[in-house]
């Protein structure tokens, strides 16, 4: 079996990513060494602190170690009599103890610190709140005092660090445990059904993050990812005015209209304006603003768009959307009639 | 004493198998209540399965040598990490250790067998027939379609993705009753092993000289006492959930997801240290031989074990920092964690004073224990850098925890586990192993595990979570994971190595003899491998090292302990 596997290991065996990786390429990596949030930086602090201590600890014992293994080797030239015995010392013992015992005192009150100072902050009356939702495989997000709904894509003001504006995560689940992991903004936050949990970031750098679900969440808990989008509060201010708009009315794509409203679409998805009010799948009110669908797995295109409502499971295996088994016209004008929903 | 132990050698191994025809020593097999063959059998079985699970291992990095890579679809590749997870920690690394347990702790006290023979019997075969129901899912994971699915809910198993609305078929019930199965077996094991090394010891073993291998093997003991029932009844309440309509993980209907957690941890950190315990014990007993020196400070080394065996109770929750416990909870687990990094230094300090002044001879097992200290002191460290909850909430469920676990399974414990077969073998064996394949196994091993683990850590610090089954281009890790999945055939290569060598050694090895390392505990006075009563008479001894006092009649331990 493992050798028809390693068969298998050429790069035709790979899978299309739908225009992923160059887009991917353009965004910095979402390393935790580059923080762009307060959370994540105190944590970086944290992090570098600890990273000190336990080097240098390394450093002393591999280096004891190795001078031991060196110096204390068998060599061939030696008389056959066994070392002398040493069976213990209470002095040292004591020394090895009491050391080791300090260190993680300095370690703990260092830690407790910041756990303090990110896990107590307050949220200040005005601060914007968001309600994530995490579903199996997807992201939704909820602005309930803007009346924003969207998905997979995260929008949020840009703080500045001189007058901090941070944004209040919410987190809940709809069906199992997930977590939002956004590295370069701040830890991450299991989203835990049953449970209320939240966090908060304040981005001072403008720019598009990426993260992913980070709790083994089911089949596609691999691609269950997730960007945020940090924008001046100008912008921010636009999208959102653009988000709260009705939906176009575009009546060369009435037909596709109609095959939307008449299948089974509009049990999980809404768009606002129309017949469609289901809640179980993202809404699609204003589509065409997101940069990819089903959450990353492709760039947000009309001929991706075909691919997916045709089989979401060429692109995402399991997806639980099922493939709407459409002929070839209804499929056309209904990702016509999608590819409007500015 | 010497009288004794030069009759034992003399009596000689009454092999009264020798005659029987195939299936009559096979009988003999299963039939058998003999602490030595149950061990034997334990550690079998274990290494079958640890093939089966480490080429899941291999698929598993297959998968992910290439961004996009298409060589399973996710169904499967959840199922692989789940059973991989699963059967390493249950089906590999649990039975290999008991069994060397079961096959050395009477022979280091000096008894006949361990307390209850036929106890012991009754958990291999729970273990074993536990084990095989793992696997059967394969051919019987749907029930009654007829269809095969193993678990695909993780090795952990979070509540409620187990619940039936989740996890539909019959999968996840293998999941439960296997392990549940099992860890009876284990908790038989665990009630032997402490009533043996209190009540079975030879004359003249009080607690206070008891091999430190024996001292360790108490305390997993009693860890496995107290961790297994929160699992066994974490599982019960899962099946009735499953079966029955309870509500205990049904988060829809009220349930908690966050119990199952806690359930969960309280087992799964301890069990982390009966994993490892044993690792200590390894190498408690092969440092101290290949150094030619007694093994530093033993009441410390002792003490730090109970050390960590109570506070390993106390920090279950720090699997659980980023599931929203506040911040005084987080504190407490920060510091009980960061507690238990005291005893283990206290115990690599210990083993490094060990070797300090010694004559290192550098044979295989000694090889690979010195490969243990430098890499169970990283995993360490990069323990205490996740006991810090801030780090642990960027890098908790990310590549980083998975190397760091790595580090501690394979560049600690399974590193004494080649140590321990390499020095235990002639014993067990009567043969000798060649030297030159132990050290070129532990060479391709060692580059192996450095290029996979080494190089694991750097995804998860650009954000790499575990469990994903396909990642896309451009996130950066595409070298790493490139490196990593290379590095998984020097391992594969280097075991292929160890097989061929035992193999080869068993069947056409040169006689070991009974002490082949002039080593100093109980097990190396007897025959090669040792008769089914183990001694003609039961040994008396007087300090912790009776064959030192044997061998130096002029200058014996006991004068100074």
């Amino acid at each position: 079996m493992t050798i028809a596997l390693i068969g298998c290991v050429p790069v035709a065996a790979l899978a299309n990513d739908w225009g992923m990786g160059d887009s991917n390429s353009k965004i910095p990596p979402s390393s935790v060494f580059e923080p762009v949030s307060t959370p994540a930086h105190d944590i970086l602090t944290v992090t570098f602190f600890v990273f000190a201590i336990t080097g240098a600890i390394f450093l002393i014992v591999a280096g004891l170690l190795t001078y031991a293994i060196l110096r204390f080797r068998a060599r061939s030239g030696d008389d056959n009599r066994e070392p002398p015995q040493v069976y213990g010392s209470n002095p040292i013992e004591f020394a090895w103890t009491t050391i080791p015992v300090l260190i993680v005192l300095v370690l703990f009150l260092t830690t407790a610190r910041t756990i303090y100072t990110v896990q107590a902050r307050v949220r200040p009356p005005d601060a914007l709140s968001v309600h994530v939702i995490a579903h199996q495989w997807w992201w939704e997000f909820r602005y309930p005092a803007l009346g924003v709904v969207t998905a997979n894509e995260l929008h949020v003001p840009l703080s500045d660090p001189k007058a901090p504006t941070p944004t209040f995560l919410d987190l809940e689940s709809a069906d199992v445990a997930h977590s939002f992991w956004v590295p370069r903004l701040a830890g991450k936050t299991d989203v835990i059904p049953n449970k209320k949990n939240s966090m908060w970031i304040d981005p001072h750098v403008a720019g598009t993050y990426l993260g992913q679900c980070a709790e083994f969440c089911g089949t596609q808990h691999g691609l269950m990812l997730l960007r945020v989008i940090v924008e001046p509060r100008a912008d921010f201010d636009k999208w959102v005015a653009a988000q709260t708009q009705p939906p176009t009315v575009d009546a060369s794509v009435a037909h596709g209209r109609q095959v939307f409203e008449s299948t089974a679409c509009v049990n999980c998805h809404t768009i606002r304006g129309t017949a469609a009010n289901g809640v179980f799948g993202p809404d699609l009110t204003h589509l065409m603003t997101r940069e990819t669908i089903g959450a990353g797995v492709a760039m947000n295109t009309p001929d991706h768009l075909k691919v997916w409502v045709n089989d979401p499971n060429v692109m995402k295996p399991g997806a639980l959307m099922p493939a709407m088994n459409l002929g070839d016209k209804d499929l056309n004008d209904l990702v016509a009639y999608l590819a409007t929903l500015r | 004493m010497a009288g004794t132990i030069d009759q034992e050698i003399a009596v000689g191994a009454i092999d009264d198998t020798e005659s029987l025809p195939v299936l009559g020593k096979l009988h003999e097999w299963v039939v058998t209540v003999d602490h030595k063959r149950l061990g034997l059998m334990y550690i079998m079985g274990g290494l079958f399965f640890f093939l089966i699970a480490g080429l899941q291992a291999m698929t598993i990095r297959l998968q992910l040598a290439f961004p996009d890579g298409n060589v399973v679809p996710p169904q499967v590749f959840n199922r692989l990490m789940t059973m991989h997870g699963t059967a390493m920690v249950f089906l590999v690394g649990m039975p290999i250790l008991t069994g060397f347990f079961n096959y050395l702790v009477p022979l280091m006290i000096g008894a006949r067998d361990l307390a209850f023979p036929r106890l012991n019997a009754f958990g291999f075969w729970l273990w074993f027939f536990g084990a095989l129901l793992l696997y059967f899912s394969y051919l019987a994971g749907d029930g009654l379609y007829g269809a095969g699915s193993a678990p695909d809910v993780g090795w952990f198993a979070y509540a409620p993705l187990t619940e039936l609305p989740f996890s539909r078929g019959n999968s996840t019930d293998y999941w439960i009753l296997s392990i549940f199965l099992t860890s009876v077996g284990t908790t038989a094991t665990a009630i032997n092993i402490i009533t043996s090394a209190f009540c079975m010891r030879c004359e003249g073993m009080t607690l206070n000289k008891m091999p430190v291998l024996v001292w360790l093997a108490v305390v997993v003991a009693f860890m496995m006492l107290v961790a297994l029932p929160p699992l066994s009844a974490a599982q019960a309440m899962l099946l009735i959930d499953r079966f029955l309509g309870a509500h205990f993980f049904d988060t829809q209907a009220g349930g908690s997801a966050i119990l199952w957690q806690h359930f969960f941890w309280i087992f799964g950190h301890p069990e982390v240290y009966v994993l490892v315990l044993p690792a200590f014990a390894f190498a408690s007993e092969i440092i101290p031989v290949f150094s030619r020196k007694a093994i530093f400070g033993y009441p410390v080394m002792v003490g730090a074990t109970v050390a960590i065996g109570f506070i390993s109770m106390s920090v279950w929750a720090h699997h659980m920092f980023t599931v929203g416990m506040g911040a005084n909870a987080n504190t407490f687990f920060v510091i009980s964690t960061m507690a238990i990094a005291v005893p283990t230094g206290i115990k690599i300090f210990n083993w490094l004073a060990t070797m300090w002044g010694g004559k290192i001879e550098l044979k295989t097992p000694m090889l690979f224990c010195i490969a243990f200290l430098f890499q169970f002191l990283i995993a360490g460290l990069t323990g205490v850098m996740m006991s810090a909850a801030p780090f642990d909430w960027q890098l908790g469920n990310s590549y980083f925890v998975v190397a760091h676990f790595h580090y501690v399974i394979v560049g600690g414990i399974l590193f004494t586990l080649f140590a321990a077969f390499y020095y235990w073998f002639p014993k067990m064996s009567g043969k000798m192993y060649s030297e030159a394949f132990g050290k070129l196994h532990f060479w391709l091993f060692l580059i192996g595990f450095h290029l996979t683990f080494d190089f694991m850590h750097v995804p998860g610090l650009l954000g790499m979570p575990r469990r994903i089954y396909t990642y896309e281009p451009g996130r950066g890790w595409d070298t790493m994971n490139l490196i990593v999945t290379i590095g998984v055939f020097f391992q594969a290569a280097g075991i292929l190595v160890f097989l061929g060598n035992l193999l080869w050694s068993y069947f056409l090895g040169k006689d070991a003899g009974s002490d082949p390392w002039d080593a100093w505990t109980l097990e190396w006075s007897t025959n090669s491998p040792p008769p089914a009563y183990n001694f003609a008479s039961i040994p008396v001894i007087k300090s912790r090292r009776p064959l030192w006092d044997l061998k130096h009649p002029d200058d014996p331990d006991w004068k100074y302990e």
